[in-house]
């Protein structure tokens, strides 16, 4: 269970898959995949290991994806 | 990493360096006296282990035949010596020895290069003999961008007066030698004693090779011909379960340091870091009166997973009371990784971050964040304003007064 | 004014794709540091924070003057990029790389010596003058370097990369700043130990004093000593000495590769006899350092 971070992906951006390949693709750290090609997936084990480098935010339209700090009072990160 | 013996041995003989007659390493008294008989004659017997000092020990014995042979094996292979039990014994032909010369390559960390010693009193320790008898040794450094020529270890052999053909053979074992230290990397390459027989030709007696570890991927073929397996650290003592436990968790994720586990009895578990501080925080923990569980370097950028699996080590070790995470400003590691890794980590061993942690000091690079989860799970923490000295102090008055 | 460094100094990095040479490269940009250029080859043409990729040194060479490189290839390939730059012509070559073997090393220094060029590390973090710039990862991201390396009197020169950064925030506290900081390396053999850099920095109207951190293995603080004494120098220096653990563990490793007590001249107990022999004050604490800095300038007078 990740206990620092909570990643939040809208229901519309997951169901794309071409959003869903970027995603995967620029996470350093492997928080999301698409086991088989299929739906959208956050990889539960690795969402600690987030950096909060933020490049997932620059997929979709803005607020589609939110990095959320659990030690922070919930503080919301998103692309503006 | 440090070989045998008979490792050394072996490798001497790929470039043709003279041996004493037989030359081969027993594991079983029953296989010494097979070795002796083949060999014929007086042998000598020599524990095979990594410390000094096996004379005094009783770890070198003679015998005239084989049935001696078989019994000193058997006193040998059951001596324990600075706490090692020997590898095996080596069975070598004892021959009439005229004179013993001293050998050695390493480097010289001032000059940059590749330093041969030689003396013409061998079978002392070195520096002794170059302490009270400076005109018995002669030193040469030699490129390391060059291949190595013959001529400068005539040189080097001849400035202690040795002639003639000594001088020829002598420097039919020295070269070879120096080729051996540049192909394989070692760090000291060292006869001593060469010996001269009575009979006129020479043999290399005893031999010490140094091997870094930087090097052991590069020639893992050769280290499999000697036999010496992954696991072998060859430091001044094996390495114990905690230690390559330590090991494996740094080995199987390749994102930064946390590992260079060194076990200790004490009952302040730390994760520090990264190289120099960890020197500097562990002498500071020991100046406060502290008493370490363990040394460890955390650096680089290590993932969260990777602290968490060393801190849930650190915690399991029987004896540590409380963690004490401390390292000196950091600009490539993260605050705040480090404190999620270490608070997931007491967590997932069932305790409490607050009670356990005893101090964490780590400023620098995302400290905000850091302290934000420190503060959350009630962790007391310190910025640069204190320095690494009085970090550690605040940990050990913490034990004591637990 | 600095040693080694300046704001004019024009840098390339060898290895600029790689992830710590990325993060490396936007935080010396950040810094103001002249990064003209990156190699990595294969990856010709491309950009790197706005900082053109080439296939080689003398793609770049060529072209421009380039002052330093900084080397962070994995150690596989770091002779081979260190030799490059050196038959390019680069006379500061400042090499980060970790875990490179012994012999590698001497001959990358071998044949800098001959073509007159300098290698600091390998195993280092790199060299920072503040407010002029900063070559290779040392003190992170230029807000964080900016906290604790300030311009002023005291030379540093470090055998950890980490402690560099430790030792000029303390002096940055306390009012002294750096004059240059130069994280040297870990290794048992380095491009530049501190007996070399210290022509330099005697050199330098700038800094005042030296504050150098060190460790149990090798000789180059007894070098440093005789270097003092036999060149009479201006400098007073105060040396910190961690690892004092190591001295009753022989032919243990830790730290760093060149950190090993093998004789008696590697321990910290004779390398401290050494350095007071020569007037070199030997700090119990990094937080004293200052300290006799001032009190040794005081009587200097
Ligand atoms: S912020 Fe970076 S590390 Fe975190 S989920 Fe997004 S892409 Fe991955």
């Amino acid at each position: 269970m990740a206990i620092f971070i909570r990643i939040d992906v809208d229901g519309a951006l997951a169901a794309d898959a071409g959003a869903a390949r970027q995603l995967c693709e620029v996470c350093p750290v492997d928080i999301f995949s698409t086991p088989d090609g299929g739906a959208l997936e956050i990889v539960d084990d690795n969402v600690d290991e987030c950096t909060l480098c933020e490049l997932c935010l620059q997929v979709g339209k803005p607020g589609q994806v939110s990095i959320v700090k659990l030690y922070d009072d919930d503080a919301v990160l998103q692309r503006t | 990493m440090r070989f045998y013996e008979y490792e050394s041995k072996q490798l001497f003989a790929k470039r043709g360096i003279p041996l004493p007659k037989g030359s081969q390493v027993a594991r079983t008294a029953h296989e010494a006296q097979r070795i002796a008989s083949d060999i014929g004659g007086a042998v000598v017997l020599k524990s095979q282990v990594l410390s000094g000092g096996r004379m005094k020990a009783g770890g070198v014995l003679f015998a005239d035949d084989e049935e001696e042979a078989e019994s000193a094996a058997r006193l040998i292979l059951d001596l324990e010596i600075n706490g090692q039990r020997p590898r095996g014994v080596l069975v070598e032909s004892r021959q009439p020895v005229a004179q013993e010369y001293y050998l050695g390559i390493t480097w010289d960390g001032i000059a940059k290069r590749p330093v041969m010693i030689f003396s013409d009193m061998g079978g002392i320790d070195i520096e002794e003999v170059a302490e009270k008898y400076p005109e018995h040794v002669a030193k040469r450094h030699f490129s390391n961008l060059l291949p190595f020529s013959d001529h400068k270890a005539k040189e080097l052999i001849a400035a202690v007066g040795v002639q003639g053909s000594d001088l020829n053979r002598l420097t039919r074992i020295a070269a070879p030698l120096a080729h051996l230290f540049q192909e394989y990397g070692l760090t000291l390459a060292e006869i001593n004693p060469i010996a001269r027989l009575e009979d006129g030709s020479f043999v290399a007696l005893d031999g010490h090779v140094d091997m870094e570890a930087e090097v052991r991927g590069e020639h893992r073929a050769l280290l499999e011909e000697l036999g010496i397996g992954e696991d072998e650290t060859r430091q001044a003592r094996p390495p114990t379960s905690f230690e390559l436990a330590g090991k494996r968790i740094n080995d199987v994720d390749h994102r930064g340091v946390a590992g260079n586990v060194t076990e200790f009895d004490g009952t302040l578990g730390l994760i520090i870091g990264a190289g120099g501080g960890s020197l500097t925080l562990f002498d500071a923990v020991r100046n406060h009166g502290g008493h370490p569980a363990n040394y460890c370097e955390i650096g680089g950028n290590p993932s969260v997973s990777k602290v968490c699996e060393l801190t849930k080590l650190i915690l399991a070790k029987p004896g540590v009371e409380k963690i004490a995470v401390m390292m000196n400003v950091v600009s490539n590691t993260r605050v705040d990784l480090v404190a999620r890794g270490v608070i997931k980590g007491v967590l997932e061993s069932g305790e409490d971050p607050g009670e356990r942690i005893a101090i964490f000091r780590i400023p620098g690079s995302w400290e905000t964040d850091g302290f934000k989860i420190l503060d959350k799970y009630g962790v007391e923490y310190c910025d640069r304003a204190v320095s690494m000295y009085e970090a550690a102090g605040r940990a050990v008055a913490k034990m004591q007064s637990a | 004014m600095s040693i080694l460094i300046t704001r004019n100094t024009t840098v390339i990095i060898q290895g600029i794709t790689g992830r710590e040479a990325v993060t490396m490269t936007r935080e010396g940009l950040d810094y103001g540091t002249r990064i003209i250029g990156g190699v990595t080859p294969g990856r010709g043409g491309r950009e790197v924070h706005g900082v053109p990729v080439y296939d080689t040194v003398e793609a770049i060479s060529s072209k421009s003057r380039v002052d330093a490189s900084v080397v962070s290839v994995p150690p596989a390939f770091t002779r081979d990029a260190v030799f490059e730059a050196i038959e390019a012509g680069v006379k500061l070559i400042v090499v980060v790389t970790e875990n490179i073997p012994r012999g590698q090393v001497a001959q990358m220094v071998e044949l800098a010596d001959q073509r007159g060029a300098r290698i600091i590390g390998p195993n280092c973090l790199g060299v920072l003058s503040p407010g002029e710039a900063k070559v290779g990862g040392l003190g992170g991201r230029a807000e964080d370097a900016r906290k604790a390396f300030t311009k002023g009197v005291v030379g540093v020169m470090s055998r950890s990369g980490g402690m560099t950064t430790e030792i000029c925030n303390t002096l940055t506290a306390a009012g002294l700043g750096q004059s240059t900081a130069v994280s040297i390396g870990g290794d048992a053999i380095i491009g530049q130990a501190y007996a070399e850099l210290m022509p330099l920095f005697e050199a330098d109207p700038q800094t005042q004093a030296i504050a150098i951190y060190s460790e149990p293995g090798g000789r180059m603080e007894a070098d440093l000593a005789r270097w003092k004494v036999e060149n009479d120098s201006r400098l007073p220096v105060v040396a910190f000495m961690a690892g004092r653990f190591m001295d009753e563990m022989p032919g243990m490793r830790f730290g760093h590769a060149g950190t090993i007590v093998e004789g008696k001249a590697d321990t910290t107990v004779e390398k401290i006899e050494r350095l007071n022999e020569a007037g070199i004050a030997v700090a119990e604490r990094i937080e004293d350092i200052p300290a006799l800095i001032e009190q040794q300038l005081a009587t200097a007078g």
